[in-house]
């Protein structure tokens, strides 16, 4: 049935800036396998003397682009792949990777919905792969995006978002927690219950929950949400911080 | 091929170096918070309600209030914990109750193998016997002089240090014996039937 997950070595292909400390790293693979909106991807690092270093980042991209995958990678200063991967990386190096890693929090077009997705920060990037896959797949769910982002500057693919939304499909609602520019409409406090309440009120208590971000985020929305009626087993929770760079 | 492979320009940040040296796996790295990882909410368990059970394959079950579990002997113990997300952490010190002492409660049926251990909030994770007995695992409530808090997997989790730490079940709630070592949770998942760190079993055919 499955087949080992193999280490290979995939050429990157593209790098964008997202934001001031993120960036995308398009990789073509070798060994690609379709993989399922929400998995990630493990990075090996090798020095030359054989010094390794393991991370794991999720997939961006939606698994209808056969032979090639996107990483959306948060720089972490402090840490010792990301800024590798950000400050060395060049298009053309290559970089070992193995995957698609991850079976619960993923999200197909067959999986339904309506799908309420709650990001935070570098976490809205598994949800990212999960509403490309959404449009590439032409599937038709109603779905709504929570994302909490510092300031304007730090929301990760904001004009691609407002791209994909719809009235009648995908609607996004931003929350900008330290700063916002003038005449901002959106929300500018940290996630709670009140917003929970109000951004996935009209999707009812049969939404399939998604919820990436800083633990103290996902803490918080996965108990207002099942304080607010959905059932546990439909809220997934995946943790995006420092310490997963 | 991967083990010619070099990565242009990287060097590493060598934070395995001196006393930490030898106690950090292959592919893992040192972290002094302590991550939060959970497929799901949260659960909180009311301690009036809370039982622990031991099933399956015994000759009679037992089952323990939360009182009753307090009564238990518990020990202290320090150990280090490995995540298969990567993350290493050295010297955790828990509190609780060893298998082993949970075991001199029920007689075990020769036919048990394996065990599954069952949570609040419906997640599970397999264990061979031979490594739940001989003061391989615990039932712990306490981390760091502290009640275990819940996102942690309070009010008890289960802590197999030697184990990846999807192993170490948070919200335990009962140990059933098994005649068959069928994967749990995470194990349905993609991820290693076993998870030993130092053979770096993360995923199903490592």
């Amino acid at each position: 049935m499955r087949r080992p997950l193999e280490w290979q070595i995939a050429t990157v292909k593209a790098i964008a800036q997202e934001t001031a400390q993120v960036k995308t790293i398009t990789l073509a693979l070798p060994g690609w396998t379709a993989h399922r909106a929400g998995q990630h991807y493990d990075v090996r690092l090798t020095a030359a003397d054989g010094y390794q270093a393991q991370r794991s980042y999720s997939i961006a991209s939606p698994p209808e682009r056969p032979g090639e995958l996107d990483l959306t990678v948060e720089r972490i200063p402090d840490g010792e792949v990301s800024p590798y991967l950000h400050d060395v990386l060049v298009v053309g190096d290559a970089v070992e990777v193995r995957g698609p890693v991850g079976g619960y929090f993923v999200w197909e077009a067959s999986s339904g919905g309506p799908l309420l997705l709650v990001a935070g920060g570098s976490g809205v990037v598994p949800l990212m792969a999960m509403l490309r896959h959404r449009a590439a797949a032409g599937a038709n769910v109603p779905a709504r995006l929570l994302y909490s982002s510092r300031t304007l500057e730090d929301v990760i693919y904001r004009q691609e978002l407002e791209a994909l939304a719809s009235p009648d499909g995908l609607e996004v609602f931003h929350t900008l927690t330290r700063g916002q520019p003038k005449g901002w409409t959106g929300y500018a406090r940290r996630i709670d219950q009140p917003m929970l309440a109000e951004v996935s009120g009209p999707l009812g208590t049969a939404a399939l929950a998604f919820i990436c971000g800083p633990t103290a985020l996902v803490e918080t929305t996965a108990s207002a949400l099942v304080q607010l009626g959905l059932p546990q087993e439909r809220v997934r929770t995946e943790r995006f911080g420092p310490t997963g760079t | 091929m991967s083990q010619k492979f070099v990565s242009r320009g990287f060097t590493g940040k060598r934070e395995r170096a001196g006393a930490q040296a030898g106690r950090v796996p292959p592919g893992q790295h040192l972290v002094s918070d302590f991550p939060v990882l959970s497929a799901g909410p949260t659960p909180r368990t009311d301690l009036a309600r809370w039982t622990f059970t031991i099933d399956g394959l015994v000759t009679a079950p037992v089952s323990w209030t939360w009182a009753d579990f307090q009564r238990l002997p518990a020990q202290e113990f320090v150990k280090d914990i490995s995540c298969v997300t990567k993350w290493t952490k050295l010297d955790t010190r828990w509190r609780g109750v060893s298998v082993d002492t949970l075991f001199e409660h029920v007689e075990l049926d020769p036919r048990a193998v394996a065990l599954v251990a069952s949570c609040d909030g419906g997640y599970t994770t397999n264990l061979l016997l031979s490594d739940a007995v001989n003061g391989q695992a615990f039932v712990a409530y306490e981390y760091d002089g502290k009640p275990l808090a819940p996102e942690h997997g309070g009010p008890a989790r289960l802590v197999v240090p030697h184990l990846y730490f999807w192993k170490s079940a948070k919200w335990v709630r009962g140990l059933r014996l098994v005649n068959k070592d069928a994967p749990g949770f995470w194990e349905s998942l993609g991820y290693h039937i076993r998870g030993d760190p130092w053979k770096e079993q993360r995923y199903t055919d490592d």
